[in-house]
């Protein structure tokens, strides 16, 4: 496959927020018709929570993913970080097959999800140098670099010794946040990262992902409800309904086509209305309710 | 770095964390540890009722080693079902770690936790009944317990499949099993004396050879070359037991991804 022919099928406009990214060099995440169904009532026919999403990240980008609750967001995050088997599709991470290089792929990835996945009782001293331990990190360099990204996430060395169910939300999701960058993933996936922060919060862990990009040449396919923020972080927007992917652009693409197809005023706004047919706080779910765990 | 310091390194990961979670919940592990204690006395002192001092060894043979067999079975046994209650699980599952590695590192870990405890037990129940362990044969009791942890582990290995299968029955079927490892496996009595069938399934358990030999090699101070009957079982059960599990659990793990019973909320 020649990388030149797969860059000059870019629009130009699609490119434009990247120009810091290398556009030469394999892609830093390609998915090729990416397919997921669940079965889970066998009487039912199942449930395609991905159907057929093809996306493209260069190196350096964020794409933010926006859909409504049960879009296929977090199912489409997991099949990339190999939580999920594809049912069809592909999935390349710097040029490595998800399937046959998983081990490769493994290492160039880390994911925050929505819960910051913890052992609650451990500190997130502990937390993060089982992280390091897992990602093959030596303790002591381990120590010294979790110790300057908590500084700059403004959590002080006092609270890295204590359990981490004693921490607000927003810290925890800083700490998740601080434990996926420890392992130096190019490939960042952040699920849904500042959902049920406090605006304070959420702003930290916004200029954090600004920094990330500019500073560590991260790349980074993040989710979000929070249209605000998808404007201030992604190059590009991919809109999911119904685990298609609706529309790709940029952000001012994304207003400029909205205004110009459906006669809406030019915001994201009006852009998720149209392209999801629902409102932001609607839900997906119908008549299926979510298994407690 | 080379493979094999990556996999070190990742493996001692399991044992650190296990070790810092050990601390971290340190009520529970005194709790459990007096239950433990508790019941091996309560079960001994029936042997010291009849006024039989071989019974009552081997009463408390079985009670100690039982404990410590059923430490090491659970805790491999358990590992997705309580990695899925942390809701670290799809954190592990992702990290770039072979499953054999996550596997045997804590597996380690269940074998120096559960040496810790049967050693406590074992000191309190020898004092309790003033045991005289003066010629008992302890090197080859000790062998049998590492070569007995090792075929337990690999039905570990097999029995934390059903945790990552079914979400809200697998670690009931995990306690089932260990239950009816607990009544095939001649704990508290000779195997003799279970029906026939009971007698049959009793000699694919691990546990029958560790006890039965323990049993010899504590209270009559068995030598090595009358144990070895014993021993073989065992090391031909590690060898099955232990690469099943590992294929049985990379299998069960595939299946998982495939129909979404790792996470599903988030
Ligand atoms: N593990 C799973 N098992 C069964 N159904 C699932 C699973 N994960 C997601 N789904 C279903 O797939 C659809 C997409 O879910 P999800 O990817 O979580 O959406 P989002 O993250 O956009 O809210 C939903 O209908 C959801 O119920
Ligand atoms: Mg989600």
């Amino acid at each position: 496959m020649s990388i030149a022919v797969l860059g000059a099928t870019q629009s130009p406009a699609s490119i434009r927020p990247i120009a810091k990214a290398y556009p030469t060099g394999p892609a830093a995440l390609l998915v090729e018709h990416a397919t997921k169904r669940f079965k889970v009532d066998r009487r039912k026919p199942p449930v395609m929570a991905v159907d057929d999403v093809s996306i493209r990240l260069e190196r350096g980008e964020i794409y933010g993913l926006l859909g409504a609750n049960g879009s296929g967001k977090s199912t489409f995050i997991r099949l990339v970080s190999g939580l999920l088997t594809l049912d069809a599709g592909r999935v390349e991470v710097f040029g490595h097959d998800l399937v046959r290089e998983e081990m490769a792929v493994k290492r160039l990835i880390n994911r925050v999800s929505v819960d910051a996945a913890f052992f609650k009782k451990l500190s997130p001293a502990e937390n993060l140098s089982f992280a390091a331990r897992l990602y093959g990190l030596d303790s002591g360099e381990a120590r010294r670099k979790a110790a300057l990204i908590m500084a700059r996430l403004g959590i002080g060395e006092k609270r890295m010794g204590r359990p981490v169910e004693q921490m607000s939300r927003g810290m925890q999701q800083k700490v998740a946040i601080a434990r996926a960058i420890l392992t130096s993933p190019t490939l960042l996936l952040l699920d849904e990262p500042t959902t049920g922060l406090d605006p304070r919060s959420k702003l930290d862990v916004q200029t954090f992902i600004e920094e990330l990009q500019a500073d560590h040449d991260a790349t980074i396919l993040l989710t979000t409800h929070d249209l605000a923020e998808a404007e201030r972080l992604c190059g590009r927007i991919g809109i999911l309904a119904g685990g298609r992917l609706a529309v790709e652009a940029t952000p001012e693409g994304l207003k400029a086509r909205v205004a110009a197809e459906h006669g809406l005023v030019p915001t994201l706004e009006s852009a998720f209305m149209a392209y999801t047919g629902r409102s932001l706080d609607d839900d997906v779910e119908e008549g299926e309710a979510e298994p407690a765990e | 770095m080379t493979a094999i310091q990556r996999d070190v390194r990742a493996g001692y990961a399991f044992v650190e964390r296990n070790f810092n979670l050990t601390k971290r919940y340190w009520g529970w592990e005194v709790a459990f540890l007096v239950y433990a204690v508790a019941g091996a006395l309560s079960v001994s002192l029936i042997g010291q009722s009849v006024g039989n001092r071989r019974l009552l060894m081997s009463l408390v043979v079985g009670a100690v080693f039982w404990n410590y067999l059923s430490v090491v079975f659970q805790s491999i046994g358990d590992t997705i079902t309580w990695e899925r209650w942390e809701g670290t699980l799809e954190y592990t599952m992702m990290a770039p770690v072979r499953r054999s590695v996550q596997l045997l590192g804590s597996a380690l870990f269940a074998v120096v936790y559960g040496l810790i405890h049967t050693a406590v037990l074992l000191v309190v129940l020898a004092l309790f009944f003033s045991l005289d362990l003066g010629h008992a044969n302890l090197g080859a009791a000790a062998i049998f317990m590492v070569v007995g942890s090792a075929s337990l582990i690999g039905i570990g290995m097999l029995a934390a499949i059903l945790p990552m299968m079914s979400v809200e029955r697998g670690s009931q079927m995990v306690f089932v099993l260990q239950s009816c490892l607990l009544l095939i496996s001649g704990v508290y009595y000779s195997t003799d004396i279970l029906p026939g069938w009971m007698q049959l399934l009793s000699r694919i358990s691990p546990a029958t050879y560790v006890l039965d030999a323990i049993r010899k090699a504590l209270i009559d101070g068995a030598s090595a070359d009358q144990l070895l009957p014993d021993l073989w079982p065992l090391l031909a059960m590690a060898f099955v037991f232990i690469p099943v599990g590992l294929w049985g659990f990379g299998w069960a793990e595939r299946y998982a991804k495939r129909t979404g019973k790792l996470k599903r909320v988030g």
